[in-house]
């Protein structure tokens, strides 16, 4: 870049401006929750995480993200695979479905699920009547959460396979491979860096999802409250050496994340 | 590319359909069309009735003017992190690139715990803002601070490649022929990153008018001062009023459904802008 030698002290305002709002906006608010977390020292920090109901939301929240992520990953490679393999009709109305559910307030994602499997809803009468329960139990958590990772992995597969084109599968079938040992040997390893990617940010959410799933879970302590909601029920309890505790996990998630992404780019690159 | 693939070249058109088709009706459009139906059920009167209350209209207000504040903070300073990142090189950048992504990586409920903190009357930043008079938590100003945190990516994301693939040649030989830096940027680059930009405002907008989890704890949810709309449709969940969250559930919906559109409309704008330059 022609600018790296020399810069001009306007450029250098500009670096500055930069760093002072990333240090305001970001750095601040992300040592917080580590310094408010451990303000009380390790031994407080971990018995607050070591309660029972924080504990089990840790559990609740990671077994649903194991649930969904692979689910989202398996459906976000069809898609991708399907939008820019093949040229078909509703093509674009179709991208336009799997995108919606990025666009919509996390309210409205866990609304829809009620208007369906709730009491009033459009299953309702049915499911009640046949016993079934999907409403405020650990299910209704992970159709939600599906719902709102929905877009996730296809939106970095998409860009990618346009990218890469058709040539490297095209020459796999012509060397006599078949429809699988093309995909496992070509196409998986072309988009595994994106993959993974897109697994990464589809775990993020789905850990972080507040809005959805405290519309659907009901909020039991103990019994289908994930760790945004026990965040929010330990502030609102005033216990908020509990609350940065439980959020401490959850920020530390992020930063791995963070890492990830950055490291994952690098290899793309490669 | 191939201009011409013929349909089934590649194998897996069935298998990729059928697994798309299903799981978008079963997890997406299911659940909508329930929604759809729940609000076609109670007639176009009471439909109005609900969205037209003045605690709705109140909660709209505070809502978009909030969301419009959120975005012009964020169109200015998402300007200036994408100019930086992708025109200078200097030791941290890397980090600075990674780190604009945390309020994606971070839940928004922990966002809303350390706001809501660090604006407290004894917090790090509400410490020095309170003496002079100034009041986030439970005002409309947190409410903009969340929204602001929450959708700092954008618009950084949106004009970073563009500004990448900004010709410098096209700029050197601008200067060679006597422009100035400033028309510089106003003639050659600010065209060019135009599309992208509104792209990730609009982007921007869509996602603070949808925030809940971030704006939940800062607002302090007081009807017609700092109640905004998803809050709004969350209390009628809680009052078992399922119309009328069914109702404004539907106003939101519309409202993200139409950013698709813009941005749809905005990418494709962006394509157009790319071919005729080149």
């Amino acid at each position: 870049m022609s600018q790296t030698a020399g810069r001009s002290a306007g450029a250098n305002v500009l670096i500055g401006l930069s760093f002072l709002f990333a240090a305001v906006a970001l750095v601040v608010p992300l040592a917080l929750i580590f310094s408010f977390a451990l303000r009380e020292g390790l031994g407080a920090y971990f018995s607050a995480i070591l309660k029972p109901d924080t504990l089990h939301a840790i559990l609740l929240t990671v077994v649903t993200a194991v649930i969904v992520v692979p689910i989202n990953m398996v459906v976000g490679v069809a898609l991708a695979w399907l939008v820019t393999r093949f040229k078909f009709r509703g093509q674009q109305l179709l991208i336009a479905v799997i995108e919606l559910p990025a666009a919509v307030s996390p309210i409205v994602a866990g609304i829809v699920y009620l208007f369906l499997y709730g009491n009033q809803g459009l299953l309702g009468p049915l499911l009640q009547s046949s016993g079934l329960q999907i409403m405020f139990t650990p299910l209704a958590i992970v159709m939600v959460s599906l719902f709102v990772t929905a877009p996730y992995v296809a939106r970095e597969l998409v860009p990618l396979m346009r990218q890469q084109g058709t040539d490297d599968e095209e020459a796999a079938l012509s060397l006599g491979a078949n429809g699988w040992q093309m995909f496992c040997r070509v196409t998986l390893p072309n988009i595994r860096w994106g993959l993974v990617y897109g697994a990464v940010l589809t775990n993020a959410r789905v850990m972080g999802e507040f809005g959805a799933v405290s519309v659907v879970s009901g909020s039991i302590r103990g019994q289908t409250n994930t760790l945004p909601l026990q965040i929010n029920l330990l502030f609102n309890d005033f216990n908020i050496a509990g609350a940065f505790a439980a959020a401490s996990t959850l920020a530390l998630i992020a930063v791995i994340t963070l890492v990830l992404k950055s490291a994952l780019e690098t290899w793309e690159r490669r | 590319m191939a201009q011409h693939r013929s349909k089934h070249l590649l194998p897996g058109f069935g298998l990729s359909m059928g697994i798309s088709l299903f799981y978008l009706t079963l997890v997406i459009l299911l659940p909508l069309a329930a929604m759809l139906l729940k609000v076609a059920g109670m007639g176009f009167p009471e439909f109005w009735r609900i969205i037209s209350s003045n605690r709705a209209l109140a909660a709209y207000r505070v809502t978009f003017s909030s969301a419009f504040f959120a975005t012009i903070i964020n169109g200015v300073v998402g300007l200036l992190l994408a100019w930086v990142l992708t025109r200078y090189r200097f030791p941290g950048r890397r980090i600075l690139d990674a780190l604009i992504d945390l309020p994606f990586a971070l839940p928004t409920a922990v966002a809303g715990l350390v706001l809501v903190t660090l604006f407290a009357e004894t917090g790090w930043y509400g410490q020095l803002l309170e003496p002079n008079g100034i009041k986030v938590n439970y005002t409309q100003l947190g409410i903009i601070a969340a929204m602001t945190f929450t959708s700092i990516p954008f618009v950084v994301r949106a004009v970073q490649p563009v500004l990448e693939e900004v010709d410098i040649d096209f700029e050197n030989a601008a200067i060679t022929l006597g422009a100035s830096r400033w028309q510089v940027f106003t003639r050659i680059i600010w065209p060019t990153i135009l599309p992208a930009f509104i792209g990730g405002c609009v982007l921007s907008f869509a996602r603070s008018l949808g925030e809940f989890g971030a704006v939940v704890f800062i607002a302090g949810n007081l009807p017609g001062l700092t109640e905004i709309v998803s809050l709004l449709i969350f209390i009628r969940l809680d009052e078992y009023n399922y119309e009328g969250a069914a109702a404004l559930a539907f106003v939101l919906l519309a409202v993200a459904f139409l950013t698709l559109i813009a941005t749809n409309l905005l990418a494709a704008w962006q394509v157009r802008y790319v071919e005729r330059k080149t």
